[in-house]
């Protein structure tokens, strides 16, 4: 249990080591990847581990809070996608940050991350929980306003952290409500009385759902993660692909198995398939109309999420966190390949300036071909087929309206995965930056070629991951048929569609302004609902600041101070004779006081 | 001292204190001092301080209103000009003295009336005891008279050496400090 | 006879006198004269009260002493208090209080 501890603790004080001590010395970097490997081999010599720790962080009355780790199949398999990923991302980052002149804060922020990661995924109890929850929330923002200088990425992590915000208000209210339904706050304690009504637990597990909501960008509050693009590439691909926004559905399927699945029958389960299921279209139709490199992969996070999202609200969570085991790998992997396609582009990120990397960038190209493959979910070699595969089959055996969507949803994975490669990788070069493009060093492009091969094989390597892999029920062996023919048929018509429409092309051929302005979602919020929401509320703070505060508290006892020292002043007349005065009357009222009082 | 005696030169005293206040001219109000004191140090040989009462006399309006009279000269000043007077800081200042006096007579009200015991030939001669005998205050003791300079004397040097010389030395400072105070400044 | 209350209320009235004459005057000279008048006022009753109140059948001596002491410092005193009102009178060509105001806050 001990190591554990180290696992959890080391990159915290890394982080704290690196800002408070090291500051701007170059051994940050190195400090910092050092630790992300060290808790890699941690959490590999913890697999298969099992157990619960923890102490009493802070007593109220007979209730405590604790800080706790628990050890399970789950934990530690996640632990390994967080630390193995987050290592890759860190070596590349080494290549990737070389000029960056904050490139100390850089990798704190990481180091950070790191720190709230693992106690997200370790955590033992609900408390535990939302305070990492908000902890990866700041780490976030701070990675995403890395280049704070630029006004877009301050606005991004701004938005990032605001509509999390909004999310996690919902989650502490369900994390409240299951303390009072349940009476305790650790996920190994949980159990649902008798007594409690229907309507109640259905709420219980919405509320906790906005959580998810927020951290897993499902709409709609799922604004934030294209826009948190604007961080650096490595971190989109740590932060916004695999880990933070995995920990919305991580998080639920820890709810599932703390509270048994059976809760997730009825309307709450409904509801979370539906919003996974309208996100995963909804993003994936964006994606298809979206310019820029990252943002078709940030759609696409979106998208796979909702995938997640809904297997889990089906029921099929262990679908649901196998598809995030395999997905984290070949997301990681198509983002830093896409950092990797940027940097050599002298960070352009426009499909449309791009072209024939394919030649230029062999290792790269080829690696960023791998994870395309794994998205589109090739079938039998990659592993996003097999994830794939067990949501379709869970949609199939619930709601067979959403195994429709799912299946369109993979159709326009594929068709905007072609795009993006077609246009990006294969004809010819449109701009001088990606004629000018040469491969990236080894730092970069080892970290491509390690996720490259887990993301054809990791869905082999879960042997000792078994929650991530789902016991395969042989119920429905004819309804297996229908699916593969489902996926294989989409994959086929997506490929087909893309490479016709973009093969060759040098600008966009289609434009669908609903598509590729986010069907106004974004422009709504601006434009309404933060703009009136903003103004009342504003308007509220500053009465209240002007008068209470202002006004009440800070004004008027310096307005206090003001009036009782001019009303002494008066007092310090010069004049001899009030002194006199005042004297003789003090001795008057002594003798008044001494004598006849 | 007679009552007649006590009666005058404390109406004396307290009429040139009124004086002192209600005259507008300075040099009037030094004089008035000087009567007042006249007065108080007439009362303080009614009350056998006869030594005190001559250095009333003698520092005091011959030394002190001198001085204060030579200043008033030395400025040359004129009568206070007559301003319209301030309503309420005369009214104050008279409430305060008058809330003094009642506090006063209140408290005297109170005070069993004592009368000075006597000192005549049997008390002092009782008292010679405690001197050297065949010293000059012994001898003046016994022969019934107060030998009121040699006693105090006789109480400053014993008693009181030490403060004596302390008020030397203060009586020094004093002197440099207006030596100093005076003196123009040379830049 | 003169009881002690006799002197007490005189020396009493002179006392007030003087403060009155502190509080009303504006002379800063005759505001001196008229603290001079209180400490006499105070003298006088030390000498009562040794007078009424004797040891050994001598008046006591010890009030006397004050009031010697008193008479002596009030004498460096107004030597000083005259010496700065003159210094004041050069730096001010005034010694009426009311225009002596450089301590009003």
């Amino acid at each position: 249990m001990n190591l554990a501890w180290i696992l959890l603790f080391l990159p915290l004080v890394v982080a704290a080591v690196n800002q408070l001590v090291l500051r701007k010395n170059p051994l940050v970097p190195w400090v910092s990847t050092g630790s992300a490997l060290a808790t890699l081999v941690i959490s590999f010599l913890l697999l298969g581990k099992e157990g619960t720790t923890g102490f009493n962080w802070a007593t109220i009355g007979d209730f405590s809070l604790q800080i706790g780790i628990t050890l399970d199949s789950l934990s530690t398999g996640m632990m390994i996608v967080v630390t193995g990923i987050g290592t890759l991302v860190h070596v590349f980052s080494l290549g990737y940050m070389a000029d960056d002149e904050a490139k100390s804060r850089y990798f704190t922020g990481l180091s950070l991350f790191m720190f709230s990661m693992t106690g997200i995924v370790l955590s033992s109890n609900f408390a535990m929980t939302f305070i990492f929850w908000e902890l990866v929330g700041v780490s976030s923002y701070l990675l995403i306003g890395h280049w704070y200088q630029k006004d877009s990425a301050a606005d991004a992590a701004k938005k990032a952290f605001i509509t999390n915000r909004i999310g996690d208000f919902g989650f502490m209210v369900g994390i409240l409500l299951v303390w009072s339904i349940t009476g305790t706050l650790a996920f190994g304690e949980m159990a649902i009385p008798e007594t409690v009504s229907q309507g109640m637990i259905t709420a219980a597990i919405l509320c906790i759902f906005c959580g998810a909501v927020g951290k897993s960008a499902q709409v709609p509050l799922h604004v934030w993660l294209p826009d948190a693009m604007e961080g650096p590439t490595p971190v989109s691909a740590l932060i916004h692909a695999a880990t933070m926004v995995a920990a919305g559905v991580y998080m639920l399927f820890r709810v599932q198995v703390s509270l048994g699945a059976d809760v997730f029958d009825g309307t709450a389960g409904n509801v979370i398939a539906w919003i996974g299921g309208i996100t995963s279209l909804m993003a994936a139709l964006m994606a298809t109309q979206q310019d820029d490199i990252k943002r078709v992969l940030a759609y696409s996070t979106l998208s796979q999420l909702g995938y997640m999202v809904m297997a889990v609200g089906l029921g099929g969570g262990e679908a649901g966190m196998f598809h995030l085991f395999t997905h984290a790998w070949f997301k990681a992997l198509l983002f830093l390949g896409s950092g990797a396609v940027i940097h050599a582009c002298h960070h352009e990120q426009d499909i449309w300036k791009m072209g024939g990397l394919l030649r230029k960038m062999p290792i790269t190209g080829f690696t960023f071909l791998i994870g395309t493959a794994a998205l589109i979910a090739v079938p039998f070699v990659t592993s996003g087929f097999y994830s794939k595969e067990e949501i379709l089959a869970a949609a199939f055996g619930k709601n067979k309206f959403l195994f429709g969507i799912a299946v369109f949803v993979a159709f326009l994975t594929t068709f905007y995965m072609t795009r993006a490669f077609v246009v990006a990788f294969l004809g010819k070069p449109r701009d001088h930056g990606s004629e000018h493009a040469h491969e990236v060093g080894p730092l970069m492009f080892v970290p491509l070629v390690i996720l490259a091969a887990m993301a054809i094989g990791s869905a082999w390597l879960t042997g000792p991951l078994s929650a991530m892999r789902p016991v395969h029920e042989h119920g429905h062996a004819e309804g297996h048929a229908i699916i593969l023919g489902a996926s294989i048929a989409s994959l086929v018509l997506g490929l087909l569609a893309g490479f016709a429409l973009y093969k060759g092309k040098d600008k966009n051929p289609v434009s669908i302004p609903l598509f590729r302005n986010r069907f106004y979602i974004d422009a709504i919020y601006d434009n309404y609902l933060v703009r009136y929401f903003q103004n009342v509320l504003a308007a509220i703070v500053h009465f209240f600041d002007e008068l209470f505060i202002n006004g009440l508290m800070v004004g008027g006892l310096s307005r206090a101070a003001a009036t009782t020292g001019n009303l002494f002043r008066r007092v310090q007349s010069g004049s001899l004779q009030g002194y006199a005065f005042a004297f003789g009357l003090g001795v008057v009222l002594v003798i008044y006081f001494t004598v006849f009082h | 001292m007679p009552s007649f005696l006590f009666w005058l030169f404390a109406v004396l005293m307290l009429a040139g204190g009124v004086a002192v206040v209600a005259f507008r001219n300075p040099v009037s109000s030094a004089m008035s001092v000087v009567a007042s004191f006249v007065g108080l140090a007439a009362l303080f040989v009614g009350l056998s301080a006869f030594f005190v009462g001559i250095i009333q006399i003698l520092v005091y309006t011959g030394a002190v209103m001198v001085l204060f009279l030579f200043i008033i000269m030395l400025l040359d000043l004129k009568d206070e000009q007559k301003r319209a007077p301030k309503l309420a800081p005369v009214a104050a200042g008279f409430a305060l003295v008058i809330a003094f006096v009642i506090q006063l007579v209140g408290v005297l009200a109170k005070m069993p009336a004592t009368t000075a015991p006597k000192l005549d030939q049997a008390a002092l001669a009782s008292a010679a005891g405690g001197f050297n005998e065949g010293g000059k205050i012994a001898t003046a003791l016994t022969a019934g008279r107060l030998p009121d300079v040699q006693l105090i004397g006789h109480t400053l040097f014993t008693q009181y050496n030490l403060p004596l010389q302390i008020l030397g030395v203060l009586l020094l400072v004093a002197t440099v400090g207006v030596v100093v105070l005076s003196k123009k400044h040379a830049d | 006879m003169a009881t002690l209350n006799d002197y007490l209320l005189v020396s009493g009235l002179l006392f007030a006198i003087g403060l009155a004459g502190v509080v009303l005057r504006r002379n800063i000279i005759v505001v001196f004269m008229c603290l001079e008048l209180m400490l006499s006022a105070a003298n006088l009753s030390l000498v009562a009260f040794s007078r009424f109140h004797p040891v050994n059948g001598l008046p006591d001596y010890n009030g006397q002493m004050l009031v010697f002491f008193v008479i002596t410092v009030a004498a460096a005193e107004v030597a000083v208090g005259l010496a700065i009102i003159v210094a004041l009178y050069r730096a001010r060509q005034t010694i009426h209080t009311d225009e002596l105001t450089s301590l009003q806050g």
